[in-house]
């Protein structure tokens, strides 16, 4: 029975993790069937790694400043204050529908290049604005998920620990947000991969990244085998990035549905 | 023991300097329905008071007034000195709540903790006590309720009994002045209630104040100091164990007590209950 279930899985994680391979494998190939070519590759490696420090940057920072505004404003969503509740709910619904290229478009072009503070003139880079960009649709997913994770957990947990004599801040800091947390992972890390691919956006707005970087490198050595090359980089990149994120989300996915 | 519960003269009604709970006429209503329609109780401190009758006549709402889960409409509700009706704010509930124990027919343990954590929580959370000599009360507690080598499992690889013994040790662990019994073997597998009742007994006898709903009827009679009978939100009858179980007058609760205790496995609640784990 077990063995019969393993069967197929072996074969498709060879075929899955095959991409990590071959990705590689074609650009290494390539890059040593014409010397040329690899040697433009190589001067341009150090340019393309910056790039991609960008992302993981943008997407790591746009992430946990998400994860706390979206868990704050999905306790709030629930707050017994029609005041507090429906601005949020209004927050969430309008961002959660909005394209995550127009979010950073409009932050790019909102927001000062600099900003003024006593006099003193601090520069508001493209890249934060991108982050602030990605933030805010993250922050309505993070919201979404942690108002459900609260509300999937059953009304007499509430009791219990209302019969024990915990006031309500206190059965949601002890009791139903640690709950929440193990059931909010699996969804949390969905936005996480979703919000590092969509890093690529910043693109488009200047921000020096690994899309942007690699079509500077392309546009300067104007080979087209190496634009193809150039961009099967990119696809890897973001591939070693994300698809480890959605493994693992599976996996705890299927985790918590057993346990 | 008379059947309007307006003109009761049973012991348990006298005031007495003794009384740790006393409800004099409570009404309650949820929307159009009326679930306690007048109630009156008393209990005495170290009395077991078990609360008996069919299902929806409002047995668990009478626990859920005692300790402020819910506001009736009318009525005064006393537990020690403090007017449970007139509580306005939520830190007065609350101050009360950590007085007065309650124990659920589903359990309700935190799934995410383990046992001694389920137990250690509240106290250390929300009573300020430290950590460590916490830990040890509640190792003694897993030893009275007999669960000591599964201090670090986590409820969900327990019985229902287990679970049920856990979650009693847990509302012990606030050192409660009064304990809630919300037909906590109703959820439970015929082989588990007997762990689980034998450990309410061992409680009661070390004279800790109890008020149980239940439908054990044989561990009612036996355990009891008091059983009220309510049937519609209504008393119909309260008085000593042998007075409702074999000297009722009244053919309504002789119909009811005889179909329990007659329909049901006896020997699972019976009086020779065999302890559970030697």
């Amino acid at each position: 029975m077990r063995t019969q279930i393993q069967q197929p899985r072996t074969g498709s994680r060879i075929l899955r993790n095959g991409a990590f391979v071959a990705l590689p494998l074609v650009v290494l190939l390539s890059a040593v069937a014409d010397p040329t070519l690899g040697r433009e590759l190589l001067q341009w490696v150090p340019y393309l790694a910056s790039g991609f420090m960008m992302n993981v940057v943008i997407a790591l920072s746009a992430m946990t400043l998400g994860t706390v505004i979206g868990a704050l404003f999905g306790m709030l969503s629930l707050a017994p204050f029609r005041l507090v509740r429906y601005p949020v709910a209004a927050y969430v619904q309008l961002f959660r529908n909005a394209p995550h290229l127009v979010l950073i478009f409009a932050t790019t072009y909102i927001f000062p290049f600099e900003i003024v503070i006593y006099g003193t003139y601090l520069p508001f880079p493209d890249w934060v604005k991108a982050v602030i960009g990605l933030a805010i649709p993250a922050s309505a997913y993070v919201a979404e998920i942690t108002r459900g994770a609260i509300l999937s957990i059953p009304t007499t947990q509430w009791e219990a620990a209302k019969g024990l004599g915990f006031s309500h801040g206190q059965a949601l800091r002890w009791i139903i947000l640690p709950q929440c947390l193990r059931r909010s992972l699996p969804p949390w890390m969905n936005v996480l991969a979703s919000i590092t691919m969509g890093t690529a956006l910043a693109s488009l707005v200047g921000v020096h990244e690994l899309l942007h970087a690699a079509t500077d490198a392309s546009t300067a050595v104007r080979r087209l085998d190496f634009t193809i090359i150039a961009y099967l980089v990119v696809m890897a990149a973001f591939f070693t990035l994300c698809y480890p994120i959605s493994r693992l989300t599976r996996r705890m996915e299927g985790r918590f549905h057993a346990a | 023991m008379q059947l309007e519960s307006s003109e009761r003269t049973s012991p348990m009604s006298e005031p007495t300097e003794t009384a740790l709970v006393r409800l004099e006429d409570v009404h309650l209503s949820f929307g159009q329905t009326q679930v306690l329609k007048g109630i009156d109780l008393t209990v005495n401190r170290g009395d077991a008071v078990s609360i008996i009758g069919p299902s929806g006549s409002g047995k668990s709402t009478i626990l859920r007034c005692i300790n402020a889960l819910v506001q009736p409409q009318s009525g005064q509700i006393t537990v020690g000195g403090t007017r449970v009706d007139q509580l306005t704010r939520e830190t007065e509930r609350i101050a009360l709540r950590k007085r007065v124990g309650i124990v659920f027919q589903q359990y309700n343990l935190f799934p995410h903790l383990t046992v001694l954590d389920n137990i250690v929580l509240a106290p250390t959370r929300i009573l300020g006590a430290e950590r460590r000599a916490t830990e040890v009360f509640a190792r003694e507690l897993l030893e009275k309720v007999r669960l000591s080598d599964k201090a670090k499992a986590y409820p969900g690889e327990l019985s229902g009994g287990q679970q049920q013994r856990v979650a009693i040790a847990r509302a012990l662990a606030m050192k409660p002045e009064l304990v809630l019994f919300d037909e906590v073997t109703s959820a439970l597998d015929p082989e588990t209630v007997g762990e689980v009742l034998w450990v309410i007994r061992d409680l009661i006898r070390e004279g800790m104040t109890s008020i149980l709903v239940t439908h054990e009827m044989r561990f009612a009679e036996e355990i009891s100091d008091t059983v009220v009978f309510t049937e519609n939100g209504r008393v119909v009858a309260s008085g000593t164990p042998e007075q409702i179980f074999r000297g009722s007058d009244n053919s309504r609760i002789r119909q009811f007590v005889g179909g329990l205790s007659g329909g049901r496995s006896a020997a699972r609640n019976g009086d020779a209950l065999p302890d559970p784990m030697p």
